[in-house]
């Protein structure tokens, strides 16, 4: 059986492409991948989803989400896909049991994962103080001290939260410019649990059953000093999930997907990209919304145009 | 499913006479609400392991005294006594993998 169109990733994009689709009647096939719902299953209040007037948790905003997918009939399933082949028609797409399915036309909304510092110690001391999740693992830190790293929105949303647990927040930052916005910013500034380093990395996460502490240096001065933590939380940034499209995709130098201006259309004709996966500098829960129904609509016309 | 509580969880895991898989987990977890459903059916699938559940909220004195410090953990259990652990969210089939490794 050849589908009208697949749908890789169930994010925000993912969700939103499924219901235009769906609605659209192309009986949309998704895989929702090994993190289903995407990054917003990883944070906690969202505060600026229009329509939310008093926000809403971002798990609760996927379900909701993938619920109205399913109204209109998405095919939903919880695999990954490890492989594509893009290069004749029929697409296909293979899933990390090995199972091909095909289709007309693609979406891919795989979305961006959050990076690693990869430094000694960091692999070592997952689950055991190193996490990738602050609104998982707050809560083990209930009068604890803990570091995040990053100066953009996540960095200082993983502070502000951790301040309901944490006793000591301290938010270390390579440099002395901040990406996070003007609000995220001056909130992380005026709580009292959060202290600031600038021009610091941290060079290893130190401990051996369990984080005892960080080393840093000192970006100017060269300066190393270590400190003490209990728990270490990145968040220096997202690298898109990419890497099975890149024989066959256009790729800018960050590794995103490129899409023809002001469209969803990538090189290869049928397929399309929405969401944080073919953008770098939105990064929004919205944002991926609409490029997510603009790809929808970019795939029905395009098949429409077939027949 | 097997919910345990602080009070339940030691003699059940002693009395077991099958290895236990227990969830530790949180209502607040995104990752969690995602293996949640895949535990479920790897409990009706795997006769030779026993599944069971830490609500972590609930129960925050078995996530202490188990060093949980990331949700979700799996902690395999023979015996009464901890025989492996893994954390995080990840398909089926390596969820499987892995608790294999610790059942065998």
């Amino acid at each position: 059986m050849v589908h009208e169109v697949i749908i890789i990733g169930s994010g925000p994009a993912g969700y939103t492409a499924a219901i235009y689709a769906a609605r659209a009647e192309l009986k949309p096939l998704m895989f929702a991948g090994l993190q289903p719902g995407g990054q917003l299953m990883l944070t906690s209040e969202v505060e600026n989803w229009p329509g939310e007037a008093d926000g809403v948790m971002g798990p609760d905003l996927m379900e909701k989400l993938k619920k109205q997918a399913l109204r209109f009939n998405t095919d939903i399933r919880q695999e990954e896909i490890a492989k594509v082949d893009f290069s004749k028609r029929p697409f296909t797409v293979t899933t990390s049991a090995g199972v091909e399915h095909q289709a007309k036309s693609v979406i891919i909304s795989t979305g961006a994962s959050a990076k690693w510092l990869n430094v000694p110690g960091e692999k070592e001391l997952q689950g055991k103080g190193v996490s990738a999740c602050a609104t998982c693992d707050g809560f083990f830190f209930r009068g604890k001290e803990v570091v995040v790293v990053g100066g953009g929105d996540s960095a200082m949303e993983e502070a502000t939260f951790l301040t309901r647990f944490a006793t000591k927040v301290t938010l270390i930052h390579r440099s002395e410019a901040f990406r996070a916005s003007k609000i995220m910013l001056e909130r992380a500034q005026k709580n009292p649990k959060i202290n600031f380093i600038m021009n610091t990395v941290v060079e290893q996460i130190l401990g051996t059953e369990k984080v005892s502490g960080v080393r840093l240096k000192n970006s100017v001065t060269n300066e190393v000093t270590e400190m003490t933590a209990d728990g270490v939380f990145a968040a220096i940034g997202h690298a898109p999930n990419t890497g099975i499209f890149k024989d066959f995709l256009k790729l800018d130098e960050k590794q995103y997907i490129v899409t023809e201006p002001g469209s969803t259309k990538t090189n290869v004709e049928g397929v399309f990209a929405a969401g944080d996966v073919a953008d770098h500098y939105y990064r929004q829960a919205i944002t991926t919304a609409g490029t997510g129904c603009m790809a929808a609509l970019d795939a029905e016309r395009w098949l429409a145009a077939q027949e | 499913m097997n919910e345990l509580t602080t009070a339940s969880f030691d003699a059940f895991v002693t009395q077991s006479t099958k290895p236990v898989l227990v969830d530790f987990w949180a209502t607040w977890c995104g990752p969690c609400k995602v293996m949640g459903p895949i535990i479920d059916e790897l409990a009706s699938e795997m006769a030779d392991v026993e599944f069971a559940k830490v609500d972590c909220d609930a129960h925050a004195e078995l996530a202490m005294r188990f060093n949980v410090l990331s949700i979700p953990t799996f902690v395999i259990m023979k015996g009464g006594s901890e025989v492996g652990r893994f954390s995080g969210s990840m398909s089926k089939e390596t969820f499987k993998e892995r608790l294999s490794n610790f059942v065998k």
